[in-house]
């Protein structure tokens, strides 16, 4: 109750190098990161291809709100609260399916899939008629970006281009790796919990100092090369884009090594199809560029992560509590390259991942840590004395580097210190 | 049920009981000796009939991946097992449901208690076997382990499930 009386001095939690503990355990901090971060900027919902056809939906969430992501039946998406407007009852209990319209279990109210009431069981009960008036509640603003939705429940506030700003950029070169110049998510999520604030989980997707230490063991055992492009001495680096974006870029590696698939681990010769394809979509030498530089390893803030061959969305669900939602990136026009993605993204990440399983015992370690008393401050000065700020804003770092974190921090700063 | 095939079930149960001990107490090695050469481990998400070839699943190993997340559990370094989960489980259920030459398939049930730093997770499931005998021994060829609540977000699980 204290903090809530008291004003948060976000001066004196966030520093240039540190951060202070209770930033990822107070229940009052995450109460206001809700509205502050959660319901008031542009959030990742869902992707235009998980609802292809007209009256697909989906269950998806903003922060803790449910919202149906709905194509109606002229093709437009709709993101709705599942809450009926008569007595608050879930609208929509199935996790994802395909109809015109929903009606509400407890009373027969029943809506469009764009959210208008059209009609009710005995109507003469009501003086006038409520349709027109009441309906679902619209998430108040949607875009929509190369397939990517997002929505916010501000009415008003930056667009979703300045939002992404710098990092969109990063979304047009992940398209081109399909020879359709499209993205699909068709393969279904796997839901991945851990008991750990979402803050820790944004700040290791673009974490280049952990890879090493904590797959150590899947390295080794998998004798990936991919473990050693993240040290000290590799030409990969770290991006902070503005706005909470950042990525982990590999390219400068990949280009040296000059070989297209290198980045999947693979050869052209491995993936014929794909390569043939990617060429006749792009001419050669564009396919080869495209093919070696890969996806790149980016987090547009607070959700939404694209990890090379994968993609995350996270979903806090309480202080310390949070959820991995994880799906294979799959090109559009590319079955071979995509059975290969589905593959190797059910390897290495969900529950039992190879690689994820060991960083959400990262993430669960390191909020039992911040519930210590003594340091009480976490230390994010890896490379402040060597990184790069350009003409454009963006800063550059050594791969290993806490640039992302520290530009992750000052942009939450400045949005929890908005009245 | 003839003499002989309740004797094929008892070496049935005795040799799920026995795959479940050896899950139970980490015994890598031997847990793996128990698969065929061609052998697929697979833990479906978000129901229990969807297409691995084309869904995501929680695993979906062929015999090079067992053995890789195997080698991966006795590295020392899989920090998710570090320390171990401490693991007791109840298998039951067990229903022969097919038999193929010398190709079984079998049902049972499990409840797994685990306890680890975060705390206790009780894990439901029914398992699917199909069970070869190669050299006179059962060898698992496909083992499905369906977790009652695998449409839900779950904690890591990074035994031998």
């Amino acid at each position: 109750m204290e903090v809530e009386t008291k004003p948060v001095r976000w001066k004196q939690l966030i520093h240039d190098d540190q951060v202070h503990g209770s930033l990822y355990t107070d229940e009052a901090i995450f109460r206001e990161e809700l509205e502050k971060i959660w319901y008031r900027t542009w959030v990742y919902v869902g992707h235009e291809s998980e609802i292809p056809r007209p009256n697909d939906y989906i269950l998806k969430t903003i922060g803790l709100e449910e919202v149906i992501m709905v194509r109606d039946r002229r093709g437009v998406v709709n993101l709705l609260h599942n809450r009926c407007p008569h007595r608050g009852n879930r609208v929509c209990v199935s996790q994802q399916g395909n109809a015109r319209s929903f009606t509400c279990a407890y009373h027969g109210w029943n809506f469009s899939n764009d959210g208008e009431l059209k009609g009710y069981p005995y109507p003469s009960g009501y003086l006038e008629d409520k349709r027109g008036e009441l309906g679902l509640g619209r998430v108040a603003r949607m875009q929509s970006y190369k397939g990517f939705v997002f929505g916010s429940l501000a009415a008003s506030g930056p667009t979703l281009e300045e939002h992404l700003g710098a990092a969109r950029e990063t979304i047009d070169h992940l398209v081109r790796n399909s020879p359709e110049g499209e993205i699909e998510l068709t393969a279904g999520f796997l839901q991945h919990k851990v008991r750990s604030n979402w803050k820790f989980l944004v700040e290791n997707e673009t974490d280049g100092y952990h890879p090493q230490v904590v797959h150590a063991s899947i390295f080794e055992v998998a004798q990936s090369g991919i473990g050693d492009l993240y040290n000290e001495n590799s030409s990969a680096v770290v991006r902070y884009f503005g706005n909470g974006h950042s990525e982990l870029d590999l390219r400068p590696e990949f280009r040296n090594i000059d070989r297209p698939m290198r980045w999947f681990g693979t050869d052209e010769e491995r993936v014929p199809d794909y390569t043939a394809r990617m060429k006749a979509a792009y001419g050669d030498q564009m396919a080869r560029e495209i093919m070696i530089d890969g996806v790149r390893h980016v987090m547009i803030f607070p959700n939404l992560f694209i990890a090379e061959i994968q993609l995350f969305v996270l979903q806090p669900l309480a202080v310390d509590e949070t959820v991995q939602h994880v799906t294979a990136l799959q090109f559009k026009g590319a079955p071979d390259l995509n059975k290969r993605m589905r593959s190797q993204t059910m390897g290495s990440v969900g529950p039992a991942g190879f690689l994820l399983a060991d960083d959400a015992e990262m993430y669960e370690r390191t909020q039992r840590g911040v519930q210590q008393r003594n340091p009480e401050w976490l230390y994010l000065g890896r490379g402040k004395h060597r990184e790069q700020v350009g003409q454009d804003g963006v800063i550059t770092g050594n791969v290993t580097d806490d640039t992302a974190s520290r530009g992750m921090w000052q942009h939450y700063r400045s949005l929890m210190e908005a009245a | 049920m003839t003499a002989d095939e309740m004797l094929e079930l008892c070496e049935v149960t005795q040799f799920i009981y026995r795959e479940a001990r050896l899950q139970d107490d980490h015994a890598y090695a031997d847990w793996e000796s128990l698969w065929a050469d061609d052998g697929v481990y697979w833990v479906p998400a978000n129901g229990e009939d969807i297409d691995p070839d084309a869904q995501m699943s929680i695993i979906y190993d062929n015999r090079s991946r067992i053995a890789l997340r195997v080698g991966q559990l006795r590295t020392g370094k899989r920090h998710t097992q570090l320390p171990r989960s401490r693991l007791r489980r109840v298998a039951s259920n067990i229903e022969l449901i097919d038999r193929q030459a010398d190709t079984l398939r079998v049902r049972a049930n499990a409840m797994i208690f685990e306890s680890n730093s975060r705390g206790e997770t009780v894990w439901a499931t029914r398992n699917e076997y199909t069970l070869r005998r190669v050299d006179g021994v059962l060898r698992m060829v496909r083992k499905k382990v369906v977790l009652a609540n695998n449409d839900s977000a779950l904690y890591s699980l990074s035994f031998l499930i």
